[in-house]
């Protein structure tokens, strides 16, 4: 293992990192609304799809990019006229969402693409290199756009929570619906637009693995990714700020793993897939009681 | 001009057997648009996915193979839903009770038949309860939330015995990566000569019994049933919260165990790690569907089964990608979390 190894292992964990902040901001617009939105696993497969898709359609890599949150949008749609209006159950609508989306996108990729013996592919993404000349800066920052996107996106959603009144109306209707709806607050309109702003990144974070690391679609292409952000959501103690590094962390876990699997270490490479779940559930043991997310959380708002 | 008004209250009594019916309308409708996506006609494909299963006795009898571990999830999901824990965990618990079964099954070569599947279904049962104990006293002992436990756990499992199959267990003949065949002292004996459906399916029905007879005439089924209606409720009724909760989340692993153990020994004959594909989630579809009612869920899980087998046959002769299943059966389920919400309003002339 050189300073080479290191470089390249930094490099890799901000790639690994980018859906799962995607994903994790998701899931934090719509719990800070109240909303556990369990569509996310689905969201993002919808999102890898559609991305690809349209990208393969249209030639180009960003309309994908912009249908996907659109397909994202509307699975957040999906939910909220479940989770929100009708009022039922968080957990039962949400994995519904994730099962109605998955099978909607293996059953159109199918439409599209029929049963092909090789994988239908795009060129994706380039990685930008801003700079390309430097040793250890350049391979650092050789990261793609949506990456730098990802990144972005944290201090914004900071900002849009704690800083405008549309975060403070998400907020409240996330806290105490009641009082919200007493102060002029529409309770249900709040958490709709919460949960397709959410639906929206996740979709982000689904398209960024099909159109910007592989160039194509595969049915295991989520894998779990999304109940990861679900528990990234209880490590970052639903604040923005430490979405970054719950993140980080997880994608460093995995990026380790990639790396050790070619240097044939005996350990089974299942260990370090799981060992991201495994910390997590640690993590809430010691948590516990302490682990509390915005108290409306699960409770649906029935206006009198 | 007549007006209307919706206005919460119980909907009349003739309604309520009319809802799933209205639910499985809804969902048809609203699917008939992906049946069009994909050329065809809806009501053609409609015919075909809910006639041709019946036309032929082997298809006839495979609705219930598909049901067989449809039914026990749904089983599983009832009793932990009705008692007021979410365990989203039924699929790791099926694949725990799967790993159980395929090492048992290689090992009891030259048992009596009778024991070797004793031994499987209580090794499934107990490795299911085992993988559902973890959230369980997790929920009960440090108030961690049992959805995301169990949503993480399932994904830890399918590590494991991917691990399993791909390290130690990989089938040494064919490089595969699936678990030995298991001894034939082991496989379920089949219910009708030349077909797939097993023993499972009697385990499968005996649970649903024995889940209805703990629910509705046991002290247990009544604290079960409190602690889900209400916890706070029913605390003050004096109902031990963490005590009841345990039980359930381990009665609902061991049973969503026994669904492993029926595909390996009735259906695969060894471990592959694409087992389950989402049984256990299917079986979440079953309970709700069933109105958490074991019974409900039992005959939810065979109309589950139906429809995996006509997206089959549609899928053969119309062309339609066999993914139309899944598109249906989750539609149905979130149709009928809306319609069943209908049940509380009731339309009224003003």
């Amino acid at each position: 293992m050189d300073f080479n190894f290191f470089i390249g292992l930094i490099a890799a964990t901000f790639r690994v990192a980018t859906p799962l902040i995607y994903g994790t901001l998701g899931e934090l617009f719509c719990e800070r609304a109240g909303i556990l939105n369990l569509g996310i696993e689905g969201t993002m497969f919808i999102g890898s799809f559609v991305g690809f898709a349209v990208a393969d359609a249209t030639g180009s890599l960003w309309l994908g990019v912009l249908a996907a949150v659109v397909s994202g949008m509307l699975g957040g749609l999906i939910m909220s006229l479940f989770a929100v209006r009708l009022g039922v159950n968080q957990h039962v609508s949400g994995l519904g969402t994730t099962l109605l989306l998955t099978g909607l996108s293996l059953f159109l990729f199918r439409v599209v693409y029929g049963i092909q013996r090789i994988q239908p592919a795009i060129k994706p993404f380039q990685a930008l290199s801003p700079f390309d000349d430097l040793p250890v800066l350049g391979p650092i920052f050789q990261q793609y756009a949506l990456t730098y996107i990802a990144i972005l996106l944290i201090p914004l959603a900071w900002w849009v929570l704690y800083r405008t009144n549309f975060g403070l109306s998400i907020r409240s209707v996330g806290e105490n619906p009641e009082a919200a709806d007493a102060a002029g607050i529409n309770v249900y309109r709040v958490r709709t637009i919460a949960l397709m702003i959410g639906g929206g990144l996740m979709a982000v974070g689904g398209a960024f693995l099909s159109i910007g690391q592989l160039g194509s679609f595969t049915f295991g292409i989520i894998s779990g990714r999304g109940w990861v952000c679900i528990a990234l959501i209880i490590f970052a103690n639903w604040l923005p700020s430490r979405v970054l590094w719950g993140a980080l962390l997880f994608g460093l876990i995995e990026a380790l793993q990639l790396r050790l699997q070619t240097t044939g270490l005996k350990l089974p490479y299942e260990a370090f897939l799981a060992l991201p779940y495994i910390v997590t559930i640690i993590a809430l043991a010691i948590a516990g009681r302490n682990a509390t997310g915005p108290a409306a959380v699960l409770k649906p708002y029935k206006r009198e | 001009m007549l007006k209307f008004r919706i206005e919460r209250a119980p909907s009349p009594v003739w309604m309520r057997p009319l809802l799933p019916l209205l639910a499985v309308l809804i969902t048809f409708v609203v699917t008939s648009v992906f049946i069009l996506l994909a050329n065809a006609n809806p009501l053609t494909a409609y015919y075909y996915y809910l006639t041709s299963p019946f036309t032929n006795r082997v298809s006839m009898i495979e609705i219930l193979v598909k049901a067989t571990p449809l039914i026990l999830t749904g089983a599983s999901v009832t009793i932990a839903f009705a008692s007021g824990y979410w365990n989203i965990g039924a699929e790791g618990q099926l694949y725990a009770g799967a790993l159980a079964a395929a090492w048992i099954g290689t090992v009891v070569g030259g048992w009596h038949p009778v024991l070797a599947i004793l031994a499987m279904l209580l090794g499934g049962f107990l490795a299911g309860m085992v993988w559902a104990s973890i959230p369980a006293l997790l929920k009960v002992k440090l108030a961690v939330d049992e959805v995301v436990t169990t949503l993480l756990l399932n994904s830890v499992i399918v590590f494991i015995i991917s691990a399993l199959l791909n390290g130690p267990w990989r089938d040494p003949v064919s490089g595969w990566p699936q678990s030995p065949t298991i001894a034939d002292s082991a496989v379920f004996p089949k219910l009708i000569p030349r077909s797939r459906l097993h023993l499972g399916f009697v385990v499968a029905v005996v649970m649903v019994l024995l889940i209805w007879f703990i629910l509705s005439k046991t002290p247990l089924g009544l604290r079960m049933r409190a602690s889900g209606l209400g916890q706070e409720a029913a605390r003050f009724m004096g109902v031990n919260i963490q005590r009841t909760m345990l039980i359930a989340a381990l009665l609902s692993g061991g049973i969503a165990g026994l669904a492993g153990v029926g595909e390996v020994a009735g259906i695969h004959f060894h471990l592959i790690d694409a087992l389950s594909n989402g049984l256990g989630y299917t079986g979440i579809i079953a309970a709700t569907l069933g109105g958490l009612n074991p019974f409900g869920a039992g005959v939810a899980a065979i109309f589950l089964g139906l429809l995996d087998t006509g997206a089959q046959s549609v899928s053969r002769s119309l062309g339609v990608p066999i993914f139309l299943g899944n598109v249906v059966q989750s539609t149905l389920l979130l149709v009928t979390l809306g319609v069943f919400m209908l049940q509380n309003y009731r339309i009224r002339r003003v």
